[in-house]
């Protein structure tokens, strides 16, 4: 037993939760960006409240929480990993670009984990319905939580480079 | 002035120049 869990196992058992929650995270990212979003102004009015009162707290749920445990265990592996603060700083002076790479894409995580916690939450709340919010500032919290989920999904492609080309000998 | 953020396609194309734009930072922060 001893010889199978070993510290390189619990290194690799904290990457495969942290890829799991991304899965998550990333994957409802992009069934809000690509698929709801775009369709719900063809879907007849009678069935918006199906998508709006049951299916968007529920993938917020799951929206939310991936996007926790994904910068949970990604701290966790960096730290294990014993690159953490090096990769905070970028690498810089180090003159490793695997380093840098990392600390990039640590760095596009943490504002997307900033914007779902801090802007798309929040947002999402007042238009829900879950926090009390007039007419105007409904629309206005709804307009910046989707604007910062666009963000997201922008910068998902170079967070994403980031985080691959670090462990995959690309640089 | 449409913001680009509000098309899709201009979020993916832009993610994809900033992809560029970070893979130039990487080359010239680590040299």
């Amino acid at each position: 037993m001893n010889e199978i869990v070993t510290f390189a196992w619990w290194v690799f058992a904290f990457r495969w939760f942290h890829v799991l929650s991304a899965i998550m995270w990333i994957g409802l990212l992009w069934y809000f960006n690509f698929v709801q979003t775009p369709t719900m102004p063809k879907i007849p009015a009678e069935l918006k409240p199906g998508v709006g009162k049951f299916i968007l707290p529920e993938a917020l749920f799951w929206f939310r929480w991936g996007a926790m445990s994904t910068i949970v265990t990604g701290i966790i592996l960096g730290w294990m990993n014993g690159y953490i603060g090096e990769a905070l700083k970028l690498g810089i002076g180090d003159h490793s670009a695997n380093l840098t790479a990392i600390g990039f894409g640590i760095w596009l995580g943490a504002i997307m984990w900033f914007n779902v916690w801090f802007i798309i939450w929040p947002g999402q709340k007042k238009n829900l319905g879950l926090v009390p919010a007039g007419d105007d500032e409904k629309k206005r919290a709804t307009r910046i939580a989707g604007l910062a989920s666009r963000i997201n999904t922008m910068l998902s492609i170079p967070m994403l480079y980031c985080m691959l080309s670090a462990s995959h000998g690309v640089f | 002035m449409k913001n680009p953020l509000d098309s899709l396609g201009q979020t993916v194309l832009l993610g994809f120049i900033l992809t560029a734009v970070v893979v130039v930072l990487i080359h010239v922060i680590s040299a």
